[in-house]
């Protein structure tokens, strides 16, 4: 699959036009998702308009930006004015937002192209896209098994080979943990470091928006685009981003690593050989490696699940059949309120919207949620200790490869399990990106992890480059 | 049942009455057999949090954000209000360029 | 109120802030507008949206905090949980644990202190029209919301129970009017909701220092609803502890028609709001210097501007007289007032004319022209004209919105009585009264209201009453 990169050079330079690129990009959907269900929306007119657009700029002399022409799967939780943007939901189906997300123009103005709207679990809570009120997605290196969750649309996409670039949104681990499960490239921004405006809340100070690519570079590239301040999210970080892209090929030499064990330990055994190889092959490349352990890393999990869902309780009231969606009728307000939610919403969503509540409610505040927000404390304080000594931190991103569809649905514990390597980087709001690195015992890919501290994503992109360099042969594409 | 009694800190004590009032406050109705299966389910949760639950961690403040910012202001300056029509074509329902909704029930709290 | 029980008060206040516009969003604040043409993703709750705090709200909070003696101090915004059609997110972005205004008090004019415990930053709810047989709530069959007035800037400000009397209770209402509208944070109008004000009442036996149970009384657009329905809620609960049952705690509506107050008590259990820190927000500590700048740049507080008015009449006002100081600083005229006292009118006349005929067209008086003041006090003290005359001439210049006092004078026919004429007169009168000079020139000095009144009818009020008392002095020898 040509890179976005290159995609964009040709483009630019007039070697392709955008119109060719996007039809190509939208006949491969139109031949290859039917099966594999990663879009919800496909937007060609709007794409061939866009495309247009573009080839206009181009032949008139004007600048078309760094991503002209370059086909954009964006997750369906993001608000593009006019399309639907469901979420995965039966509630919010047939819903058009009448306005764009922040990053969507960001998009518009490099000169990206969206083709569709990618498949999700629902309000972005799961690790399978099997909450899916819409279908499950199907993962295309093995179509019996699981893209991973929630943006598994996004990474199945740009997998599949429809489009170089996707976005989706990571809050647990959901653009990271699909990235691994599919061979792609899966990035979450430092928290605040991409705005928020536009992608529709599952958990506030979790949430961020990040790249799908095929490779590093092309993560660099996009994540360039879509990072700075926003003065619509009071969560944006008002500094300037240091550009990654130039500095992607700077390679490994001083960096201090350290393999974290608390996310390697319990994964499974050919995934921790893939995460061994990918420390030897930094070593070699110049970092410095040593092993670290950061116990804290183990209450995570716990925090997050009273976090994210109490987070989420609050964020989902608005689903109330009042304003837009779906409206199921009641003999009063609070009846319809009732009905609408209950048809409108799968049962991943219905259990975390009781278990936020419940986490939430008077005399059991302070023993869950203010608790888990001691403990996220606690895992900041971790972390900012671990990078005393070391640069970036390494790691699995998932603990197995992807499993089979139906394997966890009625199991949610052992599904919540998919997200204990990639969750304290969302508690801390640092850095983190999931590389292809080989395959499993199945043949199917694993993913290695690569954190930074806060504002790093130079340096984690550099690190990512050299695994990637390093990666054993038939693992991304 | 509050866990402000006797029991151990993070013993889980959620019975199928907390997850009927839970789902009401939440505006969710479930048949007996959800009520049945969601207890089960998420007592299996807060037990796993239950070694969250147990630890001591009085000596640390709550994080709500892992960012320091603070005093994030914006200008009291007008912008531009969506387009009435745009906003009111995907409601549910509409009168007098209003939302509708069935009669309410109660005071506002 | 019988002597045997105290009624226990405590006054809620929510005062919509005067921005240009709203609290989280760049819609307008604006009161009147056609529904729902001020509304945006924000201020609908729309699914992507997110706040950002209005700087200016955020001044006018501050001035409400110092006016009111509180600490300002580093805060947080909570999200207040609960569903209701008129709350776009069916959250209330509001602040709970750490309030921006602690602390603080107000004295009333009579100097009893009421403490300030609270003064909060929080966001206003859309507008619901009920549509049925009376429009009231209860007989409602649909209801229609507009979302206009959603996100508006309110600070509620809470007292501490510490009033005790229906007077008092209208007195804080009135001075905290008074000093809103003095420190320009809003204007103060209960009719247009604007100000609203909540009485939470108790009652306990007199002496006793224990709170009996309380509730909450809503819907008070006015300082006469509030003290008409603060006697009728006392007068109840003490009806039915005095009768051996006890008070429930709830809310209640206060029908201003059927003069009494009914209870709002909904078929469901209480709210339990499950407050927690809004995520979407950062917190709020305004420096010490923006806190010295809020400090710099108050005005006069009434009260400030009452001592000013007294000390401008010499110092010692009757209780007469601090009721026309109350009511003039009240309607915003004691600058005239001051500006004719300096000028070298007569101060307690200058009080007397704003107190009553300027305050009796108090929107004209706001724009009445000094100097024309001080020249029609100076024409009614220099006796060219009567109390009668001066008073109609005033009430001309007021309605006509400007004017000449000597030309409106003389247009109403107000010439000054000339010394013969007046002489010539009362040899008329005491001419026709033989008997009673007789008794008037022989001590009975009761009988100078009766020539007095006698010569004024003959100069059909034109007469100068002081020189007609003067007049007739002078020839009674």
């Amino acid at each position: 699959m040509t890179t976005a990169l290159t995609l964009a050079a040709q483009v630019r330079s007039g070697q392709r036009s955008a119109r060719e690129v996007v039809e190509e990009a939208l006949t491969a959907v139109a031949a290859g998702d039917t099966e594999l269900n990663a879009f919800l929306t496909v937007l060609g007119d709007e794409a061939r308009a866009q495309a247009d657009a573009v080839d206009a700029a181009v032949a008139a002399g004007r600048d078309p930006g760094p991503l002209a022409g370059v086909p954009v799967a964006l997750k369906d939780n993001l608000c593009l004015r006019g399309s639907p943007t469901t979420c995965g939901s039966k509630i919010l189906e047939g819903w058009r937002p009448p306005y764009d997300a922040t990053v969507v123009g960001s998009l518009r103005r490099a000169g990206a192209i969206a083709i569709g709207k990618t498949n999700m679990d629902e309000f972005a809570m799961g690790s399978s896209t099997e909450n899916s009120a819409y279908g499950p997605t199907r993962n295309p290196r093995h179509t019996g098994k699981v893209p991973g969750g929630s943006s598994g649309g996004s990474a199945a996409a740009v997998a599949a080979g429809f489009a170089p670039l996707g976005l989706g949104s990571d809050t647990g681990g959901s653009i990271r943990q699909p990235a691994a499960l599919c061979g792609v490239v899966g990035m979450k921004p430092t928290y605040g470091r991409v705005s928020r405006y536009g992608l529709v809340a599952f958990a506030s100070s979790l949430d961020q928006i990040g790249p799908f690519a095929t490779t590093v570079e092309d993560a660099a590239l996009l994540f360039d685009v879509l990072a700075g301040y926003d003065p619509l999210d009071s969560t944006s970080l008002p500094s300037i981003p240091e550009p990654t892209l130039a500095s992607v090929h700077g390679g490994a030499d001083g960096i201090r690593v350290g393999l974290c064990r608390d996310l390697v330990d319990g994964c499974a055994p050919d995934v921790v050989a893939r995460v061994q190889q990918a420390a030897e092959a930094l070593a070699g490349a110049g970092a410095t490696v040593e092993e670290i352990s950061v116990p804290e890393f183990a209450y995570g999990l716990s925090a997050y699940y009273l976090i994210a869902p109490a987070e989420a309780s609050s964020n989902l009231a608005r689903y109330d059949g009042v304003r837009y969606g779906l409206r199921v009728d009641g003999e009063d307000v609070a009846a319809m309120n009732t009905a609408t939610r209950t048809a409108g919403f799968g049962a991943e969503v219905k259990r975390r919207v009781m278990l936020g509540t419940y986490a939430l409610s008077a005399g059991y505040y302070d023993a869950y949620y203010a608790q888990a927000q001691r403990v996220r404390t606690l895992v900041m304080q971790a972390f900012d200790r671990a990078y005393e000594s070391v640069d970036v931190l390494l790691g699995a991103t998932a603990p197995t490869t992807a499993f089979d569809l139906g394997a966890k649905v009625d199991d949610p514990m052992a599904m919540y399990m998919n997200d204990v390597c990639t969750i304290p980087s969302n508690l801390s709001g640092h850095p983190a990106i999931s590389v292809p690195f080989g395959t499993g015992d199945d043949g199917l890919p694993v993913g290695v992890q690569v954190m930074a501290p806060a504002l790093g994503e130079a340096t984690l992109l550099r690190l990512a480059r050299v695994v990637e360099a390093h990666a054993p042969q038939g693992a991304g594409s | 049942m509050s866990p402000d009694d006797e029991s151990a800190p993070g013993r889980v004590t959620l019975s199928p009455d907390d997850v009927r009032h839970v789902a009401r406050l939440a505006r969710l109705d479930l048949s007996d057999d959800e009520v049945e299966l969601f207890t089960a389910q998420l007592r299996t949760v807060l037990d796993h949090a239950a070694d969250v639950a147990a630890l001591d961690l009085a000596h640390l403040e709550p994080s709500s954000h892992p960012i320091a910012l603070h005093n994030v202001l914006r200008p009291d300056e007008p912008r531009p209000s969506l387009d009435r029509d745009e906003v009111l074509a995907v409601a549910p329902d509409v009168e007098d360029h209003q939302f509708r909704v069935p009669r309410i029930g109660g005071e506002a709290p | 109120m019988s002597a045997d029980w105290e009624m226990v008060i405590g006054l809620e206040v929510h005062c919509e802030l005067a921005t240009a516009t709203k609290l989280f969003c760049g819609c307008r604040n604006s009161f009147g507008d056609e529904p729902n043409v001020n509304v945006c993703p924000v201020c609908l709750g729309l699914p992507g949206s997110l706040p950002v705090l209005n700087e200016q709200a955020v001044e006018l909070a501050m001035r409400i905090g110092d006016a009111l003696h509180c600490e300002i101090r580093p805060s947080e915004f909570a999200r207040k949980n609960y569903f209701y059609p008129d709350q776009a997110k069916d959250y209330q972005i509001s602040q709970y644990d750490l309030p921006l205004n602690t602390g603080g008090w107000l004295e009333l004019p009579d100097e009893f202190r009421v403490g300030v415990t609270r003064a909060h930053m929080e966001e206003d709810t859309g507008k619901l029209t009920h549509v049925g047989a009376s429009g009231r709530i209860n007989a409602a069959l649909h209801a229609l919301v507009d979302y206009n007035r959603s996100g508006v800037p309110l600070v509620e400000i809470v007292s501490e129970p510490d009033i005790r009397t229906v007077a008092h209770a209208r007195s804080y209402a009135s001075e905290l009017r008074g000093i809103l509208k003095a420190t320009g944070a809003s204007d103060g109008r209960m009719e247009e909701g604007s100000m609203r004000v909540d009485a939470n009442v108790s009652v306990r036996p007199a002496g006793t220092t224990a709170f009996g149970t309380r509730c909450e009384i809503k819907n008070l657009n006015s300082l006469r609803s509030l003290g008409r329905a603060i006697e009728y809620e006392a007068a109840r609960q003490i009806a039915v502890l005095e009768s051996g049952g006890s008070v429930d705690q709830e809310t209640r509506h206060w029908d201003e028609s059927a003069g009494r107050t009914e209870s709002m008590r909904s078929k469901e259990e209480a709210n339990d709001y499950r407050y927690f820190p809004e995520p979407d927000l950062v917190p709020l500590a305004p420096d010490a210097a923006w806190q010295e700048r809020v400090r710099a740049g108050m005005g006069p507080m009434p009260s400030d501007r009452r001592a000013q008015l007294a000390a401008a009449l010499g110092g010692s006002p009757t209780d007469a007289e601090l009721d026309q100081i109350r009511a003039v600083v009240d309607l915003g005229l004691d600058g005239l007032v001051t500006a004719a006292a300096e000028a070298g009118s007569p101060a307690s006349l200058a009080l007397a004319r704003a107190a009553n005929e300027v305050a009796a067209q108090s929107e004209a008086g706001l724009s009445l022209n000094a100097t024309k003041f001080v020249a029609l006090l100076a024409m009614e003290s220099g006796g060219q004209l009567s109390a009668t005359q001066a008073k109609a001439v005033l009430a001309a210049l007021l309605e006509r919105g400007g004017g000449d006092p000597a030309a409106v004078a003389k247009e109403m026919g107000f010439e000054a009585l000339g010394a013969d004429t007046l002489s010539a007169v009362v040899d008329e009168v005491i001419a026709s009264h033989p008997d009673e000079w007789e008794r008037f020139v022989g001590g009975e000095d009761k009988l100078m209201g009766m020539f007095t009144g006698e010569v004024m009818k003959a100069t059909s009020g034109k007469a100068n009453g002081k020189e007609v008392a003067a007049e007739l002095r002078r020839r009674r020898g």
